[in-house]
């Protein structure tokens, strides 16, 4: 009986890291050749013409990300924070938790459709601030149940600690409650970072893309997986390998932010620390 | 120095639980005053209304006086300023974990905005003095987390982060529990040397120990205060038959 339950456990694991190193290796494959000095400093070529590169969709994906995580994170997480330490049991407490359940679960194109009709059909122009507005508003559910969930771990025995030292509440929260918690939390953003990272529908029609560079906020920009799109869906076969080549850099992209997050996060760890 | 508290018609509620019946009693300043009585008896409610970290909680509520020394602790003062005027030991030692022995001792002050170096050094080294751990750890001050130590040892690191605040009170609810006997005994050697600066409340399973640590002994049952007196009469010659029954093993 324990092996077969060992045996299915392995089973598992293999199961899931086969998809994930099978992608990986047919990106490599397919996108790593196309990958040369012109595909990280220029902007893509006209129709016709060989050669050009992503980046103004890296330089836009950027700016998209930091709009979204600067506006997404501290939301979140300050929505979380209410939920475990301000509104237990409060009937504005249930409702957000309800929302950001179900916010959760919303395909991210109605995301980009609210994001389009609340700034660009106001503005009655495309822009990177809505596009990061969209990707904020998907990240914000998943950050504020991983913030509630980590902050409920924390055991209350510390919380009165602080407490019973004279520390205000607000000051209890921020450098206790938070503070312990914060390798969850970070873990949590990560993930609502990774998720929206790759998004594509959401910027459709919000940063819209930009074949050119573009440092505006309230301009259409280009960004990855949209020129990923715009590629994958043409007739030209070296525009495919582009695309290929795009898709390897976004999720490098992806895990070289993550990794860095988690070195930051975890170099003050202390000796024994739990 | 310690002051003394004066208790007055206190009643505590959790809820509808009327968890504490109109309580009176004098603690003396600079002398441990022990709690004894069976659990649920409300010693550590009685102990968390004395430094406002009973309304902490959502359902409680409390009403009554309680001065410290001319100051009503209810009416003339924030709970924040009354926590650090009264630092409180809990049942299970509760280190920060993602601090340092340093930061952990040093939070007090920290938490509240103070950032001195040379006098939080000092403060911290002081305390740790005083709660007879500054030798087992003085290597490590910044490198361990607090959590890394052993219970006892963690305790005390508890007892000297109350102490950094510079309190006149020390509350401590049970605080050998969850300890083995030699740190047992380290605590209350500690307590021994502590009530000659501070007015020590603590609250106590342990008979043995009530009676070596404190002057004054108060036994609780049900929600009230059954009776208060020295020590030494409450454990040889108590007035009341439900103090003799308790301490002689009748029950609880």
């Amino acid at each position: 009986m324990n092996h077969l339950v060992t045996g299915l456990a392995v089973l598992s694991t293999v199961l899931v890291i086969v998809p994930l190193v099978a992608i990986l290796v047919y990106l490599v494959y397919k996108g790593a050749s196309s990958l040369n000095m012109d595909f990280f400093t220029h902007i893509p070529a006209p129709v016709g013409e060989s050669g050009g590169g992503m980046a103004n969709s890296m330089l836009g994906s950027g700016i998209i990300l930091l709009l979204a995580s600067s506006m997404g994170i501290p939301v979140g997480i300050a929505a979380g924070v209410y939920l475990a330490e301000y509104g237990r049991g409060r009937m504005l407490a249930m409702s957000v938790r309800f929302t950001a359940d179900v916010l959760n679960g919303i395909p991210s194109i109605v995301m980009g459709i609210a994001a389009y009709s609340l700034i660009v059909m106001r503005q009655l122009h495309f822009s990177a601030f809505s596009g990061g507005v969209a990707l904020a508003i998907m990240m914000v559910p998943t950050i504020t149940r991983t913030t509630e969930e980590m902050l409920m771990t924390v055991p209350h025995a510390i919380r009165e600690a602080a407490l019973g030292l004279g520390v205000p509440k607000w000051r209890t929260v921020i450098s206790v409650s938070l503070r312990t918690a914060s390798p969850g939390i970070i873990t949590g953003c990560m993930l609502a970072f990774a998720r929206v990272a790759g998004e594509t529908a959401p910027l459709l029609f919000t940063a819209f893309g930009n074949q050119f560079w573009s440092f505006k906020l309230n301009e259409p920009i280009a960004a990855l997986p949209l020129q990923i799109y715009v590629y994958a869906i043409s007739p030209y076969d070296e525009w495919h390998r582009l695309a290929w080549a795009g898709s390897l850099v976004l999720i490098l992209m992806i895990m070289v932010s993550v990794t860095l997050v988690r070195i930051y996060a975890g170099r003050n760890t202390l000796k024994g620390a739990s | 120095m310690g002051v003394g508290i004066d208790v007055e018609h206190l009643n505590a509620w959790y809820g509808s639980n009327h968890t504490l019946q109109d309580i009176n009693l004098n603690i003396p300043a600079n002398h441990a005053t022990a709690l004894i009585g069976p659990s649920g008896c409300g010693k550590s409610t009685f102990v968390r209304c004395l430094n406002r970290m009973h309304e902490t909680n959502p359902i409680a509520r409390a009403t009554g006086v309680v001065k410290m020394g001319d100051v009503d602790i209810y009416k003339d003062a924030s709970p924040v300023v009354i926590r650090r005027r009264v630092g409180m030991v809990f049942q299970r030692p509760n280190p920060f974990p993602t601090m340092s022995i340093y930061d952990n001792v040093a939070s007090g002050l920290k938490l509240n905005g103070f950032s001195n170096r040379a006098i939080l050094d000092e403060t911290v080294e002081r305390s740790l003095k005083a709660a007879a751990l500054w030798e087992e750890v003085k290597d490590d001050l910044k490198k361990k987390s607090g959590a890394s130590l052993s219970g006892g040892q963690q305790q005390r690191m508890c007892i000297a982060r109350a102490l950094a605040v510079d309190p006149e009170v020390l509350l401590m609810d049970e605080p050998a529990s969850a300890l083995d006997p030699v740190s047992t005994s380290k605590i209350e050697d500690l307590i021994f040397q502590l009530k000659s600066q501070y007015t020590i409340v603590i609250v106590t399973h342990n008979m043995q120990q009530a009676a070596r640590v404190a002057e004054n002994t108060g036994f609780f049952l049900n929600g009230k205060m059954v009776e208060f007196s020295s020590t030494h009469t409450i454990f040889t010659n108590p007035r009341d038959k439900r103090t003799e029954d308790y301490i002689t093993g009748r029950f609880g």
